[in-house]
């Protein structure tokens, strides 16, 4: 698979959280080559089965990534304008002169809009424009409008995923369609690759809206060691200090209560053995991930977090290097090719060992 | 439609030469001479089948706003100041294209997540955002898009229905108006089709097309705002989508000569042509500059309503722009001497 257009297909799907079902079908199709049996959660994660090479029972790897984004819904229509109110962290500072499609009666091309500088006092011009003040404009007569849309309608950025520089790309939903990609080039290697462990791909729902489903799945799977993927801040203009990482040097491993020491401990070594760059992201508490909500599935799980630096979350010009994805599946797949049968054992809590 | 080749060109004031080319090709089969002036002007002369001594001139912007890069950081990033009146709220989040080879861009702010709730009041300045282009530091950004490159925004054309979306429709709908004006059958009189350019930074084009040609009145076409969208308080909006053109009285840059208000409006009446007056003291055109051209020139201005201008993705509706081609021509082939008597 080619990681450009692999991103390119995900990042310009539709998949609102709570809404996957676009991105679902083609995470589908994209795992289906790679994987023994697909199976869909309560709630709608999408989870691929590859089977290991070890003795049954065999002990299970859970590897999520979010596929949902943040966007816009319905909330009321007013002389044939749509008013709007956020699904997940949408950010409004961006949404003024994006295209859309609101998921009507049928699908309607249309413009994030507010009244234009040139009326507005002078001051009000210095402010971004507060969520009440910003609308849908579906360009349609307002009969219409209100016959093809109602309350509750879906509004999807579109945005085309664009080529800059040195292997970067920008676009939107890269958070976290990127990691995505990044298990599908896992799975892809694995199958050249002898493992002994079952392989458990997750493409999660409603990760933006609280980790739903990473939390549902995570019951159903009840794996043995889990590593969930998702984006950290890149190094950008106005956040380049600590807890930013630069873009192109390799994907961030996530330290902190979160994570299991043990399993950072060998990521850590799976890494330095392959020639993978990789940073350090310290977590001080909540990581806001999917990890948090794994780590405490049941009786608990050995969890980590593997994450891909990228400029502007939230924003429809999410901007990531290429080789970090390419990384990240690089280390996913090596850390299964290392993973022997003995491995929980290994990296368990030592009794008598505390410090 | 020439108005989708002609939104998506690339034509930021004193950068127009595509939006040019495109005029050029598009008009030079209708019209008996073509000049492009010292500043960039296409001037064009349909000459008239009638024996009515009258130079008429209809000018309509070739350029758009956008940014201009100033600057490289060590980061690789392009530091940008505006052409023309660039709202900066909207910035944030858009992909846009530098230079001719179109080198594509972003720009984007610090993450909702890291960002201060009293923070996510204030527009950033321009001054301090900057378009990535994913050049890894200040030599390759300063080799990719060297100081003085223009940027400008990517928007497609789209079509919504009765409405269509796209970038630049101020004024690239006034200058496939004049499109069609010239493709047309010609007129009594001289028509001087004129292309302007710098309308955004200063109406500068439309100052030295109108002392060259010296006309004895003159139309200015435009884009104009369409703010007929919700609001708080009941406040008039400026135009409206859908109600026909749009006839200026009086803007911020002049007072239209009410002879020619007056053949319009009459006009638009006996034909049935749908038509708004603009409301008065908003906005300015080229005819700003052109009625004060030598010792006056009688001026008016007809505008396609257009929504969101000076964003990345204005919106306007065919019906007006057929309206606007309608009212132009009808009236142009009323127009004669005793009109301004």
């Amino acid at each position: 698979m080619d990681a450009i257009s692999l991103l390119k297909e995900l990042s310009e799907a539709r998949g609102l959280s709570g809404f996957e079902g676009p991105v679902r079908d083609l995470v589908r199709e994209t795992w289906n080559p790679h994987v023994d049996h697909l199976d869909e959660g309560r709630l709608g994660s999408l989870i691929g089965v590859k089977k290991g090479g070890g003795e049954e029972p065999r002990p299970r790897l859970m590897l999520a990534a979010h596929m949902d984004e943040v966007g816009l819904m319905v909330t009321g229509i007013e002389d044939g304008f749509l008013r709007v109110s956020r699904v997940g962290g949408t950010d409004r500072r961006v949404l003024l002169g994006l295209e859309v499609t609101v998921h009507g009666r049928r699908d309607l091309p249309g413009v994030v809009a507010t009244r234009p500088p040139h009326v507005l006092p002078q001051g009000e011009r210095k402010k971004t424009v507060p969520l009440e003040k910003i609308f849908v404009d579906v360009g349609l007569p307002e009969g219409e409008v209100e016959e093809l849309v109602s309350i509750g309608d879906l509004i999807f950025i579109d945005r085309q995923m664009t080529e800059l520089a040195n292997r970067r790309v920008a676009g939107k939903a890269l958070d976290d369609r990127a990691c995505v990609a990044a298990i599908s080039l896992a799975l892809e290697r694995l199958n050249k690759i002898d493992h002994a462990w079952d392989v458990v791909a997750v493409a999660t729902v409603q990760e933006e809206t609280g980790l739903k489903g990473a939390l549902a799945s995570a019951f159903g799977i009840a794996p043995d060691l889990a590593i969930a993927l998702d984006v950290t801040f890149g190094e950008q203009p106005g956040a380049d200090k600590f807890g930013t990482f630069p873009l192109g040097e390799g994907p961030a491993i996530g330290l902190g209560p979160n994570f299991h020491p043990g399993l950072v401990d060998r990521l850590k070594k799976v890494a330095e053995d392959r020639e993978i760059p990789y940073h350090i992201d310290p977590i001080p508490g909540r990581s806001g991930t999917d990890a948090w909500a794994i780590q405490v599935s049941r009786e608990g799980v050995p969890t980590a977090l593997v994450s891909i630096p990228l400029r502007y979350m939230h924003q429809p010009v999410e901007t990531l290097a290429v080789e970090d994805v390419e990384r990240a599946g690089r280390l996913l797949a090596a850390f299964v090719a290392d993973s022997e049968v003995g491995l929980l054992d290994e990296i368990a809590w030592k009794m008598g060992e505390g410090s | 439609m020439i108005l989708r080749e002609l939104s998506e060109a690339f034509g930021v004031s004193g950068n127009e030469d595509d939006v040019r080319s495109i005029l050029l090709e598009a008009i030079q089969d209708h019209v008996d001479e073509v000049k492009i002036d010292a500043l960039g002007n296409l001037l064009t002369v349909k000459r008239g089948a009638g024996d009515e001594p009258m130079r008429v001139m209809v000018a309509a912007h070739m350029d758009e706003i956008g940014l201009m890069i100033v600057d490289h950081d060590d980061k690789g990033m392009l530091k940008v100041q505006a052409v023309g009146g660039i709202d900066a709220r909207l910035l944030p989040g858009t992909l846009l294209a530098v230079g001719p080879e179109r080198t594509p861009g972003v720009i984007g702010v610090k993450p909702i997540h890291l960002t201060e709730s009293g923070e996510m009041e204030k527009v950033a300045k321009i001054e301090d955002l900057v378009i990535d282009i994913g050049a890894k530091g200040k030599g390759e950004a300063q080799e990719a898009a060297p100081v003085g490159t223009y940027a400008t925004f990517t928007t497609r054309y789209r079509e919504l229905g009765p409405t269509v979306t796209g970038k630049a429709f101020d004024d690239r709908a006034g200058c496939a108006v004049l499109v069609e004006l010239l493709r047309g059958e010609c007129f009594d009189f001289d028509l001087h089709g004129v292309f302007t350019v710098q309308e955004e930074v200063g109406l500068r084009g439309a100052r030295v097309a109108a002392y060259a040609i010296d006309p004895d009145c003159a139309f200015a076409l435009e884009g104009t705002i369409a703010d007929d969208i919700p609001k708080e308080k009941d406040e008039s909006p400026t135009t409206e989508l859908g109600k026909g053109p749009a006839i200026t009285v009086m803007d911020r840059s002049f007072i239209a000569d009410r002879r020619l208000v007056r053949l319009l409006t009459g006009t638009a009446d006996e034909l049935d042509i749908p038509h708004q007056f603009k409301q008065p003291g908003l906005g300015g055109t080229d005819a700003g500059v052109i009625h004060l051209a030598r010792e006056g020139v009688p001026c008016a201005t007809v505008s396609v309503p257009s929504r969101y201008i000076h964003s990345p993705v204005a919106m306007l509706n065919l019906e007006d722009f057929e309206n606007t081609v309608r009212l132009m021509r009808s009236a142009l082939g009323r127009l004669t001497r005793a009109t301004l008597a």
